[in-house]
């Protein structure tokens, strides 16, 4: 093995990156299935994509994480910038916009949002000295800081990237150490706001709650997407219905099934143990991630680290709920798998900025190495 | 206020949280998979049963196809009710997007009447469902192929290719056979919701026979078992399973004979019962006027409908099992078999002076018919006799073998519904009205009036008795029903009764005028003449007053004398009298049964002074009905108060 391949290349991380390849290979197989066992239209741009982004990956990985951190001020001014550009773009075309067309590239500043916000959380609560963690000066920055963006997503509107973020950040100030009690006294305000924010509700979101809870109420209505991807799941069995099998997703029964649904078609085709090993694949991958956090010298690293892994958590945990009919329908994406550009650059970018925190962790000779 | 000392943080504490909280982020996040992956188990193993039905029922959807209806054939295999080929348009409600357009655009090419259109716009409303609502039917081929080709722009349209039931005799067998008909809800819930009774085009018994041997006429569904898309395009056709059609059912009927009988009857309104008297085998059993059984499958007309509801001859009443007449002298026969049997002389005389005194009443006779015996009395129908001999022996010895015979009784037969009227004795008028019977009731009773009422397939049935001296009873269905039995009585004594039964047709009897026109075969009958209105009012029920007012005719038959093979009853309603109605009917109807050619040629003439056959008459009616209706609308409404 050391024969043949070259040094550089036999140091990359490899575990990861194949665990990146096996979920995006999933996601290829699923594409292919879904378009009737054609690579057109969605399996070889997936692909293509998926290529670009780990090359990006791969290359951000050999920047030093100091860079990033003395730069994300610079970056988060930019997204701020973009946010209000789609904003203003939005209004004009008089309607809800969230994209940016460059012509070549169609960006989504509110998916680069939230690599930035975490790399920024991180480099504010690096700063912090310790004993002011507990104070109230350790918090309101951090919350302004999150407010401007989340805000401007959510005039966009776009409520699912919105709570990613919050949700994100909530975790990175968790590990930065502030008081448990604030987290606790924060949940118990939140869940005593749940019924007044019900009320505060448009009829059809509260419809759509009441639909979560009780999905085959309306069956063909609102209750759609969830009863048919459960059927999918359901109905693909210990083993699946086989490869370019799946009833559900050809027959179009299944919404969305090359994005939001993509895993219940998945599931559809192979079986419970196609989404075991997928769901197990999520799971080294965040595991990965933390590990990196831990392993990390210093606390902007962790902190980053940490946020990142999160950023990437989340999105995983809200869609494998919302086809499984644990959390309400919303429009979040399976990264890696799901067809579309923004969720993988994401991920691929919170990938990139953790090799490169590996790197670093790795180079350190007090650690020796490591990352995995 | 006490605050628990708790260190300043430190770099190192910082870092020392970190790892704990991170741990707990971790464990968290294992948590999370774990739970995911017991919820993916849950769906995939323990529900998969349940979703994969769901999913098969998402994807395989099953188009029935419905089984061709059995035929209905008569006695010797000729269809009374058959299927024929048939293109139609139906409505399928909940594919619909815009119905007015729809609507509007059918009524363009297939040339809807307003009235149609109503129609379909209140099924419409009323369906449930994927219940469709039949738009059109009967279409030509080109009419029909206008339609599929214009399909895609036309949601919920549903173009089919079906069979439609075919009756060849038309109203001749309308109240026998029924008729069939789009389901409506009532009968989709009473058979569990059963999809067939949803496919479009499918139609169920609604009336007569159609509806008593309903599943036996069904026969069973075929289906198409198709893989769909989610937007119900066809992917593939996965299995066939072929229907199974009807079975025949075959009748005892002889449609000849029935629609005979039918055609015979004319413009009178009446029934016509026609039985083979030693197994009970109904051979005709004609209702008229009756409705056509066709156009009642092509769902009738409101117009059509309230024409036949106003129309005093009942066309919607099956007379032979739902109307109740007094049978008058007709019953004599009956009355002298009872006597017979109760051991009185049949040469004992009774004096007739023209009625019968009982305290100060006199019950009139028709005449003054002198010394009678039974034999004459038969032939003569004299009440005068009939009245004594009830008076002396009783009533109740009358009708036990009024019952024996079959009047008054419910009689075990396919049919939808029957009324079988009243055979009174004491013990029935003291349930009926509290009161003890009477000597008036007897004699009353006794020449087929006061409360004695019957329809005509009980007099048939009661004649057939009489002819065979056996007791039989009515069947419908080849093969199947009640077997004749023995009676004890005396078979001279049904000899006498036939005898004197000959009298009347062939002697010196009522319906001298009816004899067959054989040399070598005789009909013995009975007429009777049932008052509409009591003797009491003054007038007789005859050719001066209003029709109805006017008595009923009625004949009870059989035939040949000697040996009897037929038996039956005919009633004309307001015929004024069984001599003059339904003598001449039943003599043309026996004829048929002995030579056909003879028949037809007695018939001809006779339609052609009606003004046609049986559909050219109704169809003048309609359009005659209808003109009036239209003059009555057209006519200016009453000026409103201002």
């Amino acid at each position: 093995m050391a024969l043949v391949v070259p040094k550089q290349i036999a140091e990359l991380p490899w575990r990861v990156m194949w665990i990146v390849i096996a979920l995006a290979g999933a996601g290829m197989l699923s594409l292919y299935s879904a378009a009737g066992g054609s690579l057109m239209p969605w399996a070889l741009p997936h692909a293509v994509r998926f290529a670009t982004f780990l090359a990006m990956a791969i290359a951000l990985s050999y920047i030093r994480p100091k860079l990033f951190e003395e730069t994300v001020h610079l970056a988060y001014a930019g997204i701020i910038l973009l946010l209000i550009t789609v904003f203003a773009f939005g209004a004009i075309a008089g309607g809800a916009r969230s994209w940016l067309d460059l012509g070549v590239i169609r960006i989504q500043p509110s998916e680069l949002a939230k690599p930035v916000m975490m790399l920024v959380l991180a480099r504010f609560y690096a700063m912090v000295p310790p004993r002011e963690i507990g104070r109230w000066s350790a918090l309101w920055p951090a919350l302004a800081l999150l407010a401007v963006p989340t805000l401007l997503i959510l005039i966009q509107p776009d409520l699912g990237t919105a709570a990613l973020l919050v949700l994100s950040a909530i975790g990175i100030m968790f590990l930065a150490g502030l008081p448990l009690s604030w987290f606790l006294g924060g949940a118990a305000a939140v869940a005593a706001m749940v019924p007044i924010a019900y009320s505060l509700m448009m009829p059809h979101q509260q419809a759509r709650v009441l639909i979560f809870l009780n999905p085959e109420e309306d069956p063909l209505g609102a209750g759609y997407h969830i009863t048919q991807s459960q059927i999918a799941i359901g109905s693909g069995g210990l083993f699946g219905k086989g490869f370019l099998n799946g009833s559900q997703s050809h027959l179009q029964y299944l919404p969305e099934q090359h994005t939001d649904f993509i895993f219940s078609a998945f599931a559809e085709e192979w079986g419970l143990v196609g989404g075991l090993v997928l769901i197990a694949l999520f799971f080294l991958l965040l595991r990965w991630g933390m590990k990196v956090a831990v392993d990390a010298r210093g606390r902007f690293e962790r902190l980053a680290a940490a946020g990142l892994t999160l950023t990437i958590f989340f999105y995983i945990a809200v869609n494998l709920m919302m086809v499984m009919g644990l959390a309400p329908v919303v429009g979040i994406p399976l990264p890696l798998v799901s067809y579309g550009g923004s969720a993988m650059m994401t991920v691929m970018i919170c990938i990139g900025l953790l090799m490169s925190i590996d790197r670093q962790t790795r180079r350190d000779p007090r650690r020796g190495g490591g990352g995995l | 206020m006490k605050k628990r000392y708790r260190p300043p943080p430190t770099e190192a504490g910082i870092a020392a949280s970190f790892s704990r909280r991170a741990m707990l982020i971790g464990a968290g996040q294992a948590a999370l998979a774990a739970v995911l992956a017991g919820r993916m188990g849950y769906v995939a193993i323990a529900q998969n049963q349940r979703y994969s039905d769901l999913a098969d029922s998402n994807r395989i959807q099953t188009r029935l196809i419905p089984p061709r209806r059995g035929w209905i054939v008569d006695r010797h295999g000729q269809p009374m009710a058959s299927n024929r080929s048939d293109f139609r348009v139906d409505l399928i409600p909940d594919q619909i997007e815009d119905a007015d357009r729809v609507i509007a655009e059918l009524t363009r090419i297939l040339s809807l009447t307003p009235e149609a259109v109503e129609k379909i716009r209140e099924d419409l409303a009323a369906a449930a469902g994927f219940q469709p609502v039949p738009v059109a039917e009967h279409l030509s081929f080109e009419k029909f192929a206008e339609v599929t080709v214009r399909l895609p722009d036309l949601p919920g349209v549903s173009p089919l290719r079906a069979f439609a039931r075919f009756y060849p005799e038309g109203a001749a067998v309308g109240h026998l056979i029924g008729y069939v008909g789009t389901p409506n809800r009532d009968e989709y819930e009473a058979e569990n919701r059963s999809p067939l009774l949803l496919t479009p085009g499918f139609k169920i018994g609604k009336e007569g026979l159609e509806k008593v041997v309903e599943q036996r006429l069904r026969g069973r569904p075929g289906a198409a078992r198709v893989e769909v898309t989610a937007r119900g395009r066809l992917v593939r056709e996965l299995r066939t399973l072929p229907d199974v059609s009807g079975a025949p059912l075959r009748t005892t009927i002889d449609a000849g004979l029935q629609s005979y009988a039918a055609r015979r009857i004319g413009d009178e309104s009446g029934a016509c019962v026609i039985m083979d008297c030693n197994n009970g085998d109904l051979l005709a059993m004609a209702s008229m006027p009756a409705y056509d059984p066709n156009a009642f499958s092509d769902g009738i007309s409101r117009s059509e409908w309230a024409m036949m509801s106003e129309d005093e001859r009942r066309p919607l009443l099956n007379k032979v099992l739902n109307a109740l007449y007094p049978p008058g002298s007709t019953l004599k026969p009956m009355a002298a078999m009872a006597l017979l049997e109760a051991g009185v002389d049949p040469e004992d005389v009774v004096s007739c002076g023209g009625g019968y005194r009982l305290g100060n009443r006199v019950f009139r006779c028709l005449g003054r018919h002198g010394p009678m015996n039974m034999h004459r009395a038969i032939a003569r129908s004299c009440n005068t006799y009939f009245y004594a001999m009830a008076h002396r022996h009783g009533y109740e010895i009358i009708a036990s073998m009024a019952r024996a015979l079959g009047l008054g009784e419910r009689f075990d037969m396919p049919v939808v519904s029957q009324s079988y009227g009243t055979i009174p004795d004491a013990a029935w008028k003291r349930r009926r009205f509290d009161q003890a019977w009477s000597h008036s009731d007897s004699l009353n009773a006794v020449i087929g009036q006061g409360y004695v009422i019957v329809n005509p397939l009980q007099l048939a049935t009661m004649s057939a008795c009489l002819a065979s001296g056996r007791r039989v009873r009515p069947r419908l269905i080849a093969g199947e029903g009640p077997a004749p039995a023995d009676f004890a009585y005396d078979p001279a004594h049904f000899e006498r009764i036939r005898r004197a039964m000959s009298e009347v047709v062939n002697g010196a009897g009522t319906a001298g005028r009816s004899r067959l026109p054989f040399p070598d075969i005789l009909m013995g009958g009975k007429t009777g003449t049932a008052q509409v209105r009591a003797i009491s009012s003054g007038s007789r029920g005859g050719a001066g007053v209003a029709r109805r007012f006017r008595d009923h005719g009625l004949f009870v038959f059989f035939a040949p004398v000697d040996r009897p093979l037929y038996a039956g009853a005919v009633v004309i309603e307001h015929g004024m009298g069984g001599s003059r109605a339904a003598a001449p009917v039943a003599r043309d109807v026996l004829t048929y049964l002995f030579d056909k050619d003879r028949a037809m040629a007695a018939l001809e003439p006779l339609e052609r002074e009606w003004g046609g056959n049986i559909g050219e008459r109704m169809a003048r009616r309609t359009t005659q009905w209808e003109a009036a209706r239209a003059a009555a609308a057209a006519a200016p409404p009453p000026a409103e108060a201002p």
